[in-house]
């Protein structure tokens, strides 16, 4: 048996303080999936900026694109590229370890996995109307019940499909 | 001015999931795989935290919770969609951004599926939101609402649930 690690406990409750303090400062509360549709907006605007304009789903996104959650996500990449150098756990890696036992080293493998997978987890987070971070953190910590609902869709669907995945395996 | 604070909030958020190892793979798929608590321990850890702090807000300073429209079709349905996903990928939206900023360049393949997929999304809206958005629709309910009672009564109770869920964690070693 492992020793009790308090990691996860303290760094989520600086987490909550964290979240309570951007509602007192800016009255904005965490979520980090529509950040992605504005990356969309943009990205399509360049190609086809009527079609944008058209679409009854992207008139929703008011303007400007950049946004407090856009920055907010260019946030955590900083600051997680910053925690990772000063502890040195930065590691280039394109495919994670555990994956890489289950189904060997072909990169275009985990890339079809990955690009299929991340596909599925945008429409699924714009259709519920949120992620891990707007329904979990935030939803759930209001007491939405919409986002009870769908937090444990999460992780039902995550679990089975997870099983199904590494079927037979049972070390990590 | 509030770009800049979402800026900061973010790099702070990205400091703690990487820090709390939430970033990581094999924690994700670790948890889905009932092999490794540690993203449910921070997740929950955070919601109980904010929970009492948004209701004490909400309570003294009239902050206004923004409640989510419960439709159980995208509820549900879009849950689900989002769990499949998550487990193939590995991510959430918010974890893959930390993932890359640690070197985890390969999940920049699933920042491409992400735009295709918000792409698509863009395309079917409009069935979806005429046909599966419409199922179950009750409103901006929130939990002390449905059952009746006040708030103060659900918040210590949950955080006694995630006392004992957690020390369970703790023995089976999770």
């Amino acid at each position: 048996m492992k020793k009790c690690n308090y990691n996860p406990y303290i760094t989520g409750g600086l987490t909550g303080i964290l979240m309570i303090f951007s509602v007192i400062i800016t009255n904005k509360f965490f979520g980090s999936s529509s950040a992605l549709m504005r990356m969309v907006i943009g990205i399509e605007n360049i190609f086809s900026s009527e079609h944008v304009a058209q679409n009854t789903y992207f008139k929703m996104f008011s303007r400007p694109l950049i946004d407090w959650q856009f920055m907010f996500v260019v946030g955590i990449f900083v600051g997680s590229a910053i925690i990772s150098f000063l502890v040195k756990s930065f590691k280039k890696e394109s495919i994670p370890p555990m994956w890489k036992e289950r189904f060997g080293s072909s990169f275009s493998k985990r890339a079809i996995a990955a690009f299929f997978g991340s596909f599925l987890v945008i429409i699924g987070a714009r259709m519920s109307g949120g992620c891990p971070s707007g329904h979990g953190l935030t939803g759930v910590s209001i007491l939405s019940v919409a986002s009870f609902i769908t937090l444990i869709c999460f992780c039902i669907a995550g679990v089975v499909t997870a099983h199904i995945i590494y079927k037979g395996k049972r070390s990590i | 001015m509030i770009l800049l604070y979402a800026l900061i909030t973010g790099i702070l958020f990205g400091m703690l999931l990487q820090k709390g190892e939430v970033v990581h793979y094999e924690k994700q798929i670790g948890a889905l795989r009932l092999l490794d608590m540690t993203i449910f321990k921070f997740m929950l850890t955070a919601i109980a935290v904010g929970m009492v702090g948004f209701y004490l807000l909400h309570d003294l300073q009239g902050l206004v919770l923004p409640t989510r429209t419960i439709s159980l079709g995208n509820n549900i349905i879009g849950g689900l969609i989002f769990g499949i996903g998550w487990a193939i990928f590995g991510y959430c939206p918010g974890t893959s951004w930390g993932a890359i900023g640690e070197g985890r360049f390969g999940v920049l393949v699933g920042t491409l599926g992400m735009i295709s997929g918000g792409i698509f999304y863009g395309e079917i809206y409009p069935l979806i939101s005429s046909t599966i958005s419409t199922w179950g629709v009750y409103g901006q309910i929130s939990l002390p609402q449905l059952m009746g009672v006040s708030h103060w009564i659900i918040i210590p109770l949950f955080i006694l649930g995630l006392g004992f869920l957690f020390r369970w964690f703790e023995k089976k070693g999770l």
